[in-house]
């Protein structure tokens, strides 16, 4: 029964503490690309979620055969073929949505996100444990992209969800939704975390390398992380 | 002539992989502290952007696209530039070393660089042939190198100021980069304008 708690913790850590896009900044590229609408942020989130969960379920039982020396790639060939199917699925059932993620769906693959946890966590932990964890840290992006993506939409083209919100009485700040809007608003909301959590947050440097899959590689990993 | 020109304008400049596409945003925020390492990753990037497309777009159209398995674009093309990135770092240790110890120790970074990725899937997405993709790709490279040398140059002054404290770090940098991106949406009517609609 203690167990509970524990398990709890590990899939809230994700949404909020460790939350992958406002305090520990991985996954950046999608977070700025895609966030132009709400809709497509919850699509974008959704499906790195179902390739999180999964990902880190399959590294999880693989991880006593994986050799160490040859991990890096066969996480990838895991993370590739989930990746593979998630775009059959969209391209099936969501063709619309398929049509505006368009590259950032491929590339999924090179998500630091997903690369990471299944180093930090998946090839530690049981399955249970690493299904939990994907689905923790798989909404914690979702919820980031939805917010990036809602103050984006509302004020760059004045509506939520594709529905007018401003019933074209106001012209929108169309800015937020090109290039500058993106790297504007992701600043301003990491800037509100940190001011909110206040040192409660983890601090980005201590994860830093120890997260980052190729820190064995790295030389800067050795001279304090590249941050 | 004038189009592949063209070409490599709007990869550098207007569809810049960084500022624009989005692409490469991870060691664009990450390297770009120091201008050597910047050079230096943007370099090793642009090589194997370069090398990427010389083997993903004939596996695309050669070996994939005749066999009706262009579904498996997204792991093959993945593990060729893994492959590719690893063959490249073990010869230059073996014959170029001084080479090997400026760019060597980013290579195994670029693996997981969206950018390269991004590039190989969006030549083939494009329909380029082989010749403008490989432009296309060294075309990105600089773009990325420029965006990286340019930013280098910010962050050194963003360094000697005084920031509120909830903003120092990663807030301050992609302010700077927002900043940086809308003067990139200037050159978005350049190429128009200098070789003709």
């Amino acid at each position: 029964m203690d167990n509970k708690p524990n398990k709890l913790s590990i899939m809230v850590n994700g949404l909020v503490k460790e939350n992958p896009v406002l305090v520990l900044v991985l996954g950046t590229c999608p977070t700025i690309a895609v966030t132009t609408q709400a809709f497509n942020g919850i699509g974008m989130g959704l499906a790195a979620t179902v390739v999180l969960i999964c990902s880190n379920i399959f590294i999880s039982l693989l991880k006593k055969i994986i050799p160490d020396t040859v991990r890096i790639p066969c996480y990838i060939v895991v993370i590739a073929t989930f990746v593979t199917i998630v775009q059959f699925l969209l391209q099936a059932y969501l063709p619309d949505l398929n049509k505006a993620l368009g590259v950032f769906i491929p590339l999924i693959v090179v998500n630091c996100i997903i690369l990471g946890r299944a180093e930090m966590f998946a090839n530690k932990n049981s399955v249970v444990d690493s299904a939990l964890d994907g689905l923790g840290m798989g909404l914690g992006f979702t919820i980031a992209l939805t917010i990036m993506g809602s103050i984006r939409e509302i004020i760059g083209s004045g509506s939520w969800m594709g529905i007018t919100l401003t019933a074209n009485m106001i012209t929108p700040m169309s800015v937020l939704i090109l290039a500058p809007g993106g790297f504007f608003v992701f600043g301003l909301l990491i800037a509100c975390v940190n001011k909110l959590t206040k040192g409660k947050g983890v601090k980005r440097k201590s994860f830093d390398c120890a997260g980052c899959p190729s820190a064995a590689a790295c030389s800067q990993a050795k001279e304090g992380g590249c941050n | 002539m004038a189009e592949m020109l063209k070409i490599i304008f709007a990869a550098v400049l207007v569809n810049n992989c960084v500022l624009v596409q989005f692409l490469g945003i991870c060691p664009f925020l990450g390297v770009s502290k120091k201008l050597d390492s910047a050079v230096g990753m943007s370099l090793a990037v642009t090589f194997v952007m370069a090398l990427a497309t010389v083997a993903t777009w004939p596996i695309q159209k050669f070996l994939l696209d005749p066999n009706g398995i262009g579904y498996l674009q997204t792991i093959v093309f993945i593990l060729v530039i893994a492959a590719l990135v690893q063959l490249v770092e073990i010869i230059l240790k073996k014959y170029m070393p001084a080479l090997h110890k400026s760019l060597g120790v980013y290579l195994p970074l670029i693996t997981t660089n969206c950018a390269v990725l991004g590039v190989c899937i969006n030549n083939i997405t494009n329909g380029y042939e082989f010749i403008p993709a490989l432009l296309n790709s060294i075309g990105t490279g600089l773009g990325f190198l420029l965006a990286m040398v340019i930013f280098s140059g910010v962050r050194q002054r963003i360094e000697y100021n005084d920031i509120p404290e909830s903003f120092k770090g990663v807030p301050i940098t992609l302010i700077a980069a927002s900043v940086l991106a809308l003067a990139f949406m200037g050159f978005s009517g350049v190429i128009d304008g200098i070789f003709g609609a």
